[in-house]
Parts: C-alpha cells; structure tokens; sequence
C-alpha cells in the first residue's frame, strides 16, 4: 500500500491535469479567439454561449488537480508553489477576470459591457500565457539561465496558441454557419502555431535536460517511444487535412477535429509524463519522497474511488443535456 | 514590512473578499430552491418570477464566489508552506473532500440550474437548483470542519513534529465543530436574507408595482425575523463551548486582563495591551461572569494565565461588539417590517429605505465575527500545534507586496463593479420583467389580479 498509493495518486492528479488542459483549455480558447468590434457582437454571444454551462465545472478541475497535488505530495505542493509565485499570482488574477467577466459583460450597464468584454479575451490570454509560463519552467526544472527563460516563453506561447486550437475546434463542433466557416479558418492557424510549438519544446525538452535525453534514446525502448511524437506529429497533419474540407455537407464529422485534438494533448501530456515520472519536482523530488502520510492517502482513495465515476457520470449528463449546437444565448 | 505581515495581510484580503460571496450564495440557493419549488406546486407565475430575477444575481455571485475561491487552493503553498506541511495529512483531505463532494456537484448543476431551464423537464431543473444549494451546504461543511480543527484540534497524533491522522470522525466532528457550522450557516441565512429584502425594497422604492419584488421582500424579511432569535441562542452556545476550548479568546473578548469571580461585562473600553487594563471602561458589573458561567460570581480566566500565548485583545474586542451590535441592529429592523407585514400594512418609505441601506448589513456581521475568531486564535495558526510566523514562506517581501497589491487593485475594482451591476440589474427588472412564459392564460390572469390586491 505505501509504495502503490503515491502512484494511483500521481496517476490520478495527472487524469485531472489532462482532463482540465482539455476542458478548460477549449474553454480558454474561445476566450482568446474573441472577435474585437461591434459587428461581431452576435458571434461573440454565440462563443460565449457554447461554453456557458461548462466553464465553471471545467475550472473545477483544476482546484482538484492542485487540491490532489496538497493532499497527497505537500511537500512537492510548497516547493513548486514557491518557485511558481509570480506567475501563479496572475494566471489567479486572469482566471478571476475572465470568470466575473462572463457574467458582467451581459449584466453591467451598457457603457461598461464593451470593457468586460476585452477583459474576457484579456483574462483568457494570460491565463493560458501563465500556465505555459509554468509548463515550460516546469520541464527545464526551474534552471535559471537565459536559454531556459526563453524556453519558456516559447511554451507560454506554445500553450496559448494549443488552447485556441482546441477552442476553434470545439467552435466547429458547436456553431454552425459563418461563425463555424471562421472557427475553421481559426483553427488552421492556431494548429499550425501549435505544431510548431510542439516540435520546439519536443526537440529542446531533451537538449536542455540530459536526464530526459538518456531516457528517451535509451536504446531497445527508443522505437517504442518514439510512437508517442510520431503519432503526436501525425494527428496534426490529419486534422489539418480534415480542416481543409470543413465544414461538410449535412455538417458530418464536424466533432472529429475536437477529438484530433484531444489526442494531441493526450500524447503530449504522455510525453511529458514519460520525461520525468517518477521525479514530481524534476531533479529534487520523487512521488515517493514528496507523499504524504498512507492513513490520509488511504481516507482520500476510498471517497475517489466512489466520488469521481460518479462526478464524471454526472458531467457526462450537463454535456449530454447540452448537446448539439449552441444557436443563442439562453441566458438563464 | 516583513513576509509575516503581509502574507497574514494577503491572506486576510483574500479570504474577507472571497467570504463575501459564499455568505450570500449558500442560503441563497436555498431561497431560490424554495422559489422553485413553490412554482412547481402552485403553478403562479410569480414564484417562477421571482426565481428568474433572483437565480441572476446568484450567478454573478456565485462566480465571483467561484473565482476568489480558486485563489485559496493556492494560497497555502505561495505563502504558508508550513502549514501543508505539519498539518497537511490533515487539512489535505479535508480540503480534497470538499473538492469532490461539494466543488463538482454545485459547479456542474449550475450550468443546468441557469442555462437548461428549457431543455429539462421542470422537475429536474427544480431538482437541479436542489443539488446546487446541497452543495454549497456541503462545502461550508468541511472548510468549516478544518477551521474548527485548527481551532480546537482533536483525532491526531503528532510524530516528528507533524500531525498524523487517528480518527477521522474526531477529526471532522471536533469540538467547536458542530456550533461553528450552524452559526456559519445561519450567519448566511441572515445576509442572504437582507440582501434579497434590500434589493427587493430598492425595487419598490424605484416604483416597481409588480408583485415578485413585494413576495421577495416578505421572504427575506420573515426569514430574517425568525433566524435572528435563533442565531443569537447559537451564538451564545458558541460562546460557552469557546470558554471551555479556547478560553483565552473569551479573556480577550470580554477584555479581561486578569482573573477574577464575577467579572463585569465590559460595554465599552479602550483595551491597553501595555498597561493590561481597560481605560474609559464602562461596565456592568458581574453580567460577564452571569453570562458565562451562569452564576454572578462565577470565575473567568483572565489574559494574565496565558502570558505571551494570547491573542491580541482589540481587534477580538472591537471585532465581537460590532458582531453584536450589528445583530442587534438586524433584530430591529427584521422585527418592525415584520410587523407591518404581518398586520398586512404598507412597509412605510422610511422602513424601504433603512432596509436597503441594510442590504449588505450581514457582511458587517459576518466579517466581524470571522475576525474575531480568527484573531482570537493568534499566535497559534493550529491551536497548540503549529504558530502563524513558523508557518510562513521565505519569499522575498518585495513579490509578497507585489501580489498584495495586485489583489488588492483587483478586489477594490471587482467589488465596486459588483455592487454597481447589482444596481443596474435591479433597475432593469422595474423596467422589464419576463412575462413571457408558457403560462395557462387563466392562471397567469388570476395571478394579475392577485398583484393588485397585494398591499405594498
């Protein structure tokens, strides 16, 4: 039990990662996707609305990935927290701003609404900008040298541009009509821009850390592994060739490049994983040395095993409910 | 200034402003579930409308709730990285548990509660608004669980100057724990309630005759008449079960600086932590002791048996008179517009008015009694386990005032557009209010005459 609980617990923390870069991050995507003006205002409606019932449960996630985090490794939870200061700061300043903005910018009086909306599309951005921020200070394990802060700006960028890909795509699944022509002209761009950041974090992740070099090139398992990026490579240039053709006639496959997109932060979360597992603070500490004691593990396991089935049984319902195309806002 | 001070600052800002919302939206939920669920038996529309301007300032209070809460999460690792980690195989489940029992039910049901409306059957949407206002209950229950474990700590052992968990049920149902919830949770009932009476008489006073403004501002003004009795006998159970665990927050409450047997009842007083006497006191003498221990010569510990180790007098002191009077203030004015609505009399202009002033009366209430108890525990962090400057983080003071400072911008702004909006939305509705429901035309027809008979 003592060996085996810090895995199911880093294995589940790592469930909540995906699934709150996933959720969350097509709901930040619309965010930053957010046309500026007043002709758009309908369209802006229309996003808003396809992500309306979601977002707050979608944020939920990542409460419970932190929350998994502090309750079974409190010692990886102060020090990643403490070199993440700054930036945590503010990506908490732009979750606050896009999540109040949601409401004020249909609520406030109609001089202020236009302000609410930019900081809707404001606050989305540097949420994003910030998680990638940390991603990227994460994998080079906080070293502090020029190369490495420009690594992560690459990944903040890199994040940013994958959150609006996969919220184009949900746009796509979502809309219909012009606003669904345009989020396929989104979604071309922004997959692109991701490939791109893909390829330079998958190719400086091992250059910078020779750990990670030797674990990937280690040789029987290297053409094993190597199916991870490939796939990862592969997905992108699928979707994008299934994008070229958007929207179908009788709107067929239109949830197919929202799924594309989920495998590519699967495989990219998987290559991540792979990199430092078992090391929760890369270099400092393993999953082992940073768990907390097994009676708290085993009191939180046994209420996770009957609550999140039934948690995703139930968000399984609020999407199910919610199906089809968001065509207005139905405000309450 | 040291990291202590403005971590214990940062801390404070956050919390105060995060409390704002949940307050409001625990028994807020409630109300609208009692809305509903009137609707569904009755089928007057006044109800369902009554729910629809409602469940709209709940969404926006609840978000700002949802959004200032997400801060916390984070909070204890940025600054307080000593609390995770001597009391973590502690505070983490407790924290874990309300995630996911009470975080994913109420975020999830929400989205049906506001925007499925038209595309479930009204009993699931009633149904819905029930699960929402379960769990925001539910987490009320264990953050207050672990605030009365850091209070009065029970279930544990400590190994190598770390808690480790024994029995998880002492844990959870510790000492305070039981008084401190129901007191949260009424404290909510009565903020709640004034906020829907305030707005709702702001409706009126800007000449809306509709009857959901008038049916809102009888609930919430009722609800508030016969809470404030009940929060004031639970209260003062709080306040003997506090003598018994925590009797130096009692010494610093009533200010009293040294033992004694039938202690007066100190009214007002400039408590001076140098001198550790009381200057310009005015007291009544013995009611304290009365109070207390239920005899006039009853003996109270004074500040003098915990040297070094008590909380700092002023703040408990000031922080519990203005809990007290507030509630006084509340029990005023709940009573006399009952009155009038009990003998079915118009609420007069002058009583409109002081209740909207009242509107946010119980965040006085509610942020007073918090400082008391939160203060009241200092210097301890975890009472007798783990003191507040052992606990804090070693980050440069310069980026601890930088995030200070952002949040502070952040909440001044948030909480002036929050309040502004309120306005605007309470405008509208004397403008506009939805009529365009599916109704039987018989009933909504017999509901209009009903509104105009209905006396203001």
């Amino acid at each position: 039990m003592d060996t085996i609980l810090p895995v199911v617990f880093v294995a589940l923390m790592g469930l909540a990662i995906l699934v709150y870069a996933v959720l969350d991050g097509y709901d930040l995507g619309v965010g930053i996707l957010m046309p500026n003006g007043d002709a758009h205002r309908a369209d802006r409606d229309r996003m808003v609305a396809s992500i309306g019932p979601f977002w707050d449960a979608n944020e939920t996630w990542l409460v419970l990935a932190v929350g998994l985090l502090l309750i079974a490794f409190p010692a990886a939870y102060s020090q990643i927290l403490h070199h993440f200061y700054l930036p945590v700061t503010l990506m908490l300043g732009g979750l606050i701003l896009r999540g109040v903005a949601f409401d004020f910018r249909t609520k406030a009086s109609v001089s202020f609404q236009p302000l609410w909306e930019h900081l809707f599309k404001l606050g989305s951005l540097i949420t994003a900008l910030c998680q990638g921020w940390m991603l990227g200070r994460y994998i080079v394990a906080f070293d502090q040298s020029m190369l490495s802060y420009g690594f992560a700006v690459l990944s903040s960028l890199g994040v940013a541009a994958a959150y609006a890909y996969i919220g184009a795509c949900w746009l796509i699944f979502k809309t219909e009509g012009d606003l669904q022509r345009r989020a396929v002209r989104w979604a071309r761009w922004a997959g692109r821009c991701s490939f791109a950041g893909v390829i330079l974090v998958s190719a400086t992740n091992p250059l910078v850390n020779p750990g990670v070099f030797a674990r990937w090139f280690d040789f029987p398992l290297v053409m094993f592994v190597l199916l991870i990026p490939f796939s990862c490579f592969l997905l992108f240039v699928l979707n994008e060739l299934l994008l070229q053709r958007m929207p179908r006639a009788q709107d067929r496959f239109s949830w197919l490049p929202f799924v594309a997109c989920i495998g590519i932060f699967l495989l990219c979360f998987s290559g991540i994983a792979f990199s430092f597992f078992p090391d929760i603070v890369p270099g400092e500490l393993t999953v082992w040395e940073a768990a907390s004691a097994t009676e708290s593990l085993q009191f939180i396991f046994y209420g996770a095993v009957i609550v999140v089935p039934t948690i995703l049984a139930y968000t399984g319902y609020a999407y199910w409910v919610f199906r089809g195309k968001a065509t207005k806002l139905e405000y309450h | 200034m040291e990291t202590l001070v403005l971590s214990r600052i940062q801390f404070a800002a956050n919390i105060s402003f995060h409390i704002l919302f949940p307050t409001i939206t625990i028994a807020l939920c409630w109300i609208l579930f009692y809305f509903k669920f009137r609707y569904s038996l009755s089928r007057e529309p006044v109800y369902m409308r009554a729910y629809r301007f409602w469940v709209k300032l709940f969404a926006l209070t609840f978000a700002l709730g949802v959004v200032s809460g997400i801060t916390m999460s984070f909070q204890f690792g940025t600054n307080w990285p000593g609390y995770m980690e001597t009391v973590g195989n502690i505070a983490g489940p407790l924290l874990g548990y309300e995630v996911l029992t009470a975080f994913f039910l109420e975020a999830t049901f929400l989205g049906i509660m506001l925007f499925g409306i038209n595309r479930v059957p009204d009993k699931v949407h009633t149904g819905a608004t029930l699960i929402v206002a379960i769990g925001t209950t539910l987490s009320a229950f264990w953050i207050l669980a672990l605030n009365s474990w850091m209070q009065t700590p029970a279930g544990h052992e400590m190994r190598d100057g770390v808690a480790y968990p024994v029995d998880w049920m002492a844990i959870i149902f510790n000492p305070s724990f039981p008084h401190r919830l129901i007191h949260m949770l009424l404290a909510s009932g009565l903020t709640a309630a004034f906020f829907v009476a305030g707005i709702s008489a702001y409706r009126i006073l800007k000449g809306d005759n509709k009857h959901a403004p008038r049916l809102a501002l009888h609930t919430g003004v009722l609800l508030a008449a016969i809470l404030i009795p009940i929060q004031a006998f639970v209260g003062d159970q709080h306040g003997l079960n506090t003598l018994q665990h925590q009797p130096e927050k009692i010494a610093a409450i009533e200010a009293i600086w040294h033992t004694e047997e039938g202690a007066p009842l100190v009214l007002f007083a400039l408590p001076n932590a140098e001198t550790q006497h009381n200057d310009f006191a005015i007291e009544i003498p013995r009611v304290a002791s009365l109070i207390l221990t239920h005899d006039w010569n009853g003996e109270l510990l004074g500040l003098n048996e915990f040297a070094g180790d008590h909380p700092p007098v002023a703040p408990v002191f000031w922080g519990f008179r203005i809990m007290v009077g507030v509630a006084v203030l509340m029990w005023l004015i709940s009573w006399t517009a009952s009155a009038f609505i009990l003998r079915k009399k118009t609420l007069p202009t002058w009583l409109l008015k002081t209740l909207v002033a009242s509107t946010f009366i119980g965040w006085v209430a509610t942020l007073a009694g918090w400082y008391v108890t939160e203060f009241g525990r200092q210097p301890w962090l975890v009472t007798g386990i783990l003191r507040t400057a052992d606990a804090v983080t070693p980050i440069a003071p310069e980026n601890v005032g930088l995030s200070l400072t952002l949040y502070l911008v952040l909440y001044a702004g948030l909480l002036v557009a929050y309040i502004h909006t309120l306005r605007v939305m309470a405008r509208k509705a004397v403008e506009v209010e939805e009529y365009d429901m599916s109704e039987p035309a018989s009933v909504g027809r017999a509901a209009q005459r009903r509104e105009e008979e209905v006396p203001a």
